[in-house]
Formats: structure tokens, sequence, C-alpha cells
């Protein structure tokens, strides 16, 4: 396969960026998306030029490092990260827009890097819960009905790669914020913080410059990992009854 | 070492709600979901126009005597009014404030634009200055008849008949009608998850309610003008 990439270069968090046209040859269908990318980069890299810079890790689908917006969807035009994504859902001589995540709350590093570590500051605010300390608890000490076990399982399942926010059209976290709040609001054990949780990671989610929520459901639409669209409803809930109770 | 103690106050109710924005979204849910009853209440209202002049403007009176002797004449409407004038201020008021942190969320735009989302999530704010901007119109047409054709007090029946009888009264009613369906398709739907009253079971209901309620609307609203313009009602 032979593609054209319109790649976003952007030297440096406060440098001027643009979007830059680049052949690739000899892609495999076989390929994914990132190994694209190094194909492009080792290319850069023998003519002399700056490679790309993309975050990844794991390559596997798991992590939630990567992350570009191919084509104006993010991870692209597969329910995956961009590292499972693989070439043969595109053609043989297309165009391929790849930019950065675009939100106030996520500024770009270099090119396709963006920083993320206000999703990491949302869960410090609240993603814990309080737990004795000393060996293990008996595993039927604490009963879950099975419901609520898949609910938290389900919500656990986020990999906070960050691609809810960059579909959402207001930059909006929500459904980041939601997945990890109901993650642990929907265990007894998380319980005991749930009013405090979900007032603190809302108000940090706010504080950290993400948008509101229009309930456009893009992010469900892009999340990888398939976090339910219902969950940002029951944080919704939960936050007004904590507010309620508040003093 | 004993535990500190928390001594931070925490804010209050309302504080919370006003300051964050699901708190704010909540207030556009509530306020919303008031503006629909109303909604649902003026358009059962209208279609008594179909019943004849007496029934109509009988009815229009009887709003003002609604709630007599308790209430004074009038009162039962003002009251309204009053609700529906917070509930609109809140409501515009709460988007407007929105809508600047979605648009400061996302400061620079994508190139790739993907063009995905359906038109009537697209249209919710400029539908909403739209709604503002007709409300405005309707009320001097039709309640104070300033820019009414006929203008006749005590008289609606006859006012409705003139506004629909001009070009522009039809334009700007039919368009108007048109934008309060596609606002209520995605608000109701919106505003129930908002609220987190609608869950993983009940959400296609809810969807499924949002679209004919919003049908069930314009229809009922169209079909005042429809009838003036195809002479049924004269």
């Amino acid at each position: 396969m032979r593609l054209t990439l319109r790649v976003w270069r952007q030297a440096g968090p406060d440098a001027p960026g643009r979007m830059a046209r680049y052949e690739v040859t000899d892609v495999s269908p076989d390929m994914s998306f990132l190994e694209v990318l190094d194909t492009l980069n080792e290319e850069l890299t023998l003519r002399g030029e700056e490679p790309v810079a993309f975050d990844h890790d794991c390559r596997e689908g798991i992590c939630g490092a990567c992350g570009v917006v191919v084509n104006g969807q993010a991870h692209g035009p597969e329910r995956t990260t961009a590292c499972q994504l693989h070439m043969r859902h595109f053609a043989d001589g297309d165009t391929i827009d790849v930019e950065p995540w675009r939100a106030a709350a996520f500024p770009v590093v270099k090119d396709l890097m963006v920083d993320r570590s206000a999703l990491d500051r949302i869960v410090a605010s609240g993603g814990y819960v309080t737990a004795p300390t000393g060996s293990a608890p008996e595993a039927h000490a604490m009963p879950v009905p099975k419901e609520d076990a898949e609910r938290a399982f389900e919500n656990a399942a986020c990999i906070g790669c960050g691609a809810c926010v960059a579909a959402c059209p207001n930059g909006s976290a929500m459904l980041f914020t939601a997945a990890k709040a109901e993650h642990l609001g929907a265990l007894p054990q998380g319980r005991v913080e749930g009013d405090r949780r979900v007032l603190a990671m809302v108000e940090t989610m706010d504080d950290e410059g993400f948008g509101g929520c229009t309930n456009t459901g893009a992010c469900a639409t892009a999340c990888p990992k398939g976090i339910p669209l219902p969950s940002i409803a029951a944080m919704n809930r939960g936050f007004l009854a904590a507010a309620r109770r508040a003093r | 070492m004993a535990p500190a103690t928390r001594t931070d106050t925490r804010p209050s109710t309302v504080t919370l709600i006003w300051r964050t924005t699901v708190g704010k979204k909540a207030v556009m849910a509530v306020t919303g979901v008031a503006m629909l009853l109303y909604l649902v209440v003026h358009m059962l209202g209208n279609l008594k126009i179909f019943f004849g002049p007496e029934d109509f403007n009988g009815y229009a009176h009887w709003l003002r005597t609604l709630g007599e002797p308790f209430l004074r004449y009038e009162w039962f409407l003002w009251f309204a009014r009053a609700g529906l004038l917070a509930s609109v201020v809140l409501h515009g008021l709460a988007a407007y404030q929105l809508t600047r942190l979605d648009r400061a969320a996302r400061p620079v735009a994508y190139v790739h634009r993907d063009a995905r989302r359906d038109y009537a999530t697209r249209t919710m704010r400029w539908g909403g200055v739209i709604l503002a901007l007709f409300v405005v119109w309707h009320i001097l047409d039709l309640t104070t008849g300033t820019v009414n054709p006929r203008g006749e007090a005590g008289n609606p029946y006859g006012n409705v008949v003139a506004t629909f009888s001009t070009w522009y009264g039809n334009t700007i009613y039919c368009v108007a009608m048109l934008a309060v369906g596609l606002h209520v398709r995605h608000g109701l739907l919106s505003a129930g998850r908002t609220l987190g009253a609608v869950g993983r079971r009940s959400q296609h209901a809810v969807r499924v309610a949002s679209e004919t309620l919003a049908l069930t609307l314009t229809a009922g609203f169209l079909a005042v003008p429809l009838a003036v313009m195809t002479g049924v009602v004269n």
C-alpha cells in the first residue's frame, strides 16, 4: 500500500504547528497504525529530518498511552486504540490526516504528543478507597451483587487514553470521570467516600479546563474500551445526590 | 498521633450546583422540563381554536379567572409568567456560560472535521437563540398585540387568524416550531441523562418518548397556522 499522511508537526508547546505532508510506501495491510508512523520515522531519520513524536507503550491496546486523531476520529475508524488499528481498514492511495488530541486541558508537548496529566489529577482528587492494611481479607467477607461487580468491572476497563475528551465536541472529560467514579462507587468498598469522591472529581474536572457534557454520545462511540454512556448519567445522579447532602 | 480534623468548610448545595458544569446542566434540565410541560399545555390549549371563536376566546378568558376567588383576576397568569421568565433566564444564562466553557475547552479545532453528529444536537445552541427571539416576537404579537395586524384585546381568535394571514407570520412561526421540535428531541433525553433519571434500561424508552413528544408538539403547534392557511379556521 502507498499512503499519503498529513501529520501535525509542532516543535514544542509554544511553537506554532502545521500539517506536514508525507508519502509512505510499502505499507502492509497487516501493519498497525503506529507501525506506519514508525516506518515514516525511519525514513525521516535517514533523510536527517526530525521524526514525528507520538506516545505509545504496550502496543497491545491495554495501556492507554497511544492515541491520535485519524481522519477526525479518535483512534481512527475502528473501535480500538491506535496501536491496534490495522491498515487493512484503509485503501491503497488514501490520504490520512493525523492530529493530536485537541483540548485546552491537553496541551501539545510535541507533534502528536499531548500532556494528559489533567486526567491523573482528576483521579488523584478522589479515585481511591479507604482500606485497612494487613493481611488480605477473606474473599467472601463482603458480598457484592453480581450486577454491581459487572458494572464496576465495565467501568474499570477505562485505560485513561483520553479518546473521550478528543472526540467530544466540548472537550469534556465526563466519560473518563464517570468511569472512575462509577468503578469505585459501584462497590461497597468505595461507598464510604462516595459523596466526597464525586464532588471532588467533578470539581477537579472543571478546574482543569475540560468542557461540559451535552450528551452527544461522541465519547462512548470513540471509547476503545466501550465505557457505556449511561455511566455519565449515573455519575450525574451521584453528584446531584451528594450536592443535596452537602451542608 | 491523632488524624487531623477536617477544618475546611464545604460549599453549600447552591454553590455546588451553580459552580460546577454538572450542576449548571441540572439547572438547565429542570428549567427545560418546566418549560416543556408548559409547552404541552400551551399546545393543547391552542387546539381549542378548532372548536370556534367562542370556545377559544372563552378559554383565553378562563385562564385569567383561573384560581378565583382564591386568586384575584389574572394572578394565576402572572405567577405562571414569573415562573416561565425565571426558567428562560436561568436556562439561557446557564447555556451561555456553559457554551463559553465548552468553546474554551477546545481552543484549536481539528483540521479534519468529523461530521457524524446528528442535526438536533448540532442545532441546540443556535436553535435556542432562535427560540428566544421567537418568544419575544410571539409575545409582542399575540400577548400584547403590539405587532399584530389586528391587535384586538379580548379577541385572541381574531388575532391568531390575522397573524397567520400574513406570509411573515406563517414563516416565523413555522420555522420556530421546527426549531422547538429539534430542541425538544435532543433536550428531553439530555435532561434525563443530566438529572441521572435515565439509566441503562430506560434510555431507549426515553429516546422514543423524546422523539414522539417532539413530533407531537411540532405537529400540534403547526396545525393552527396550517388550518388558517387552508381556510379551515377563519
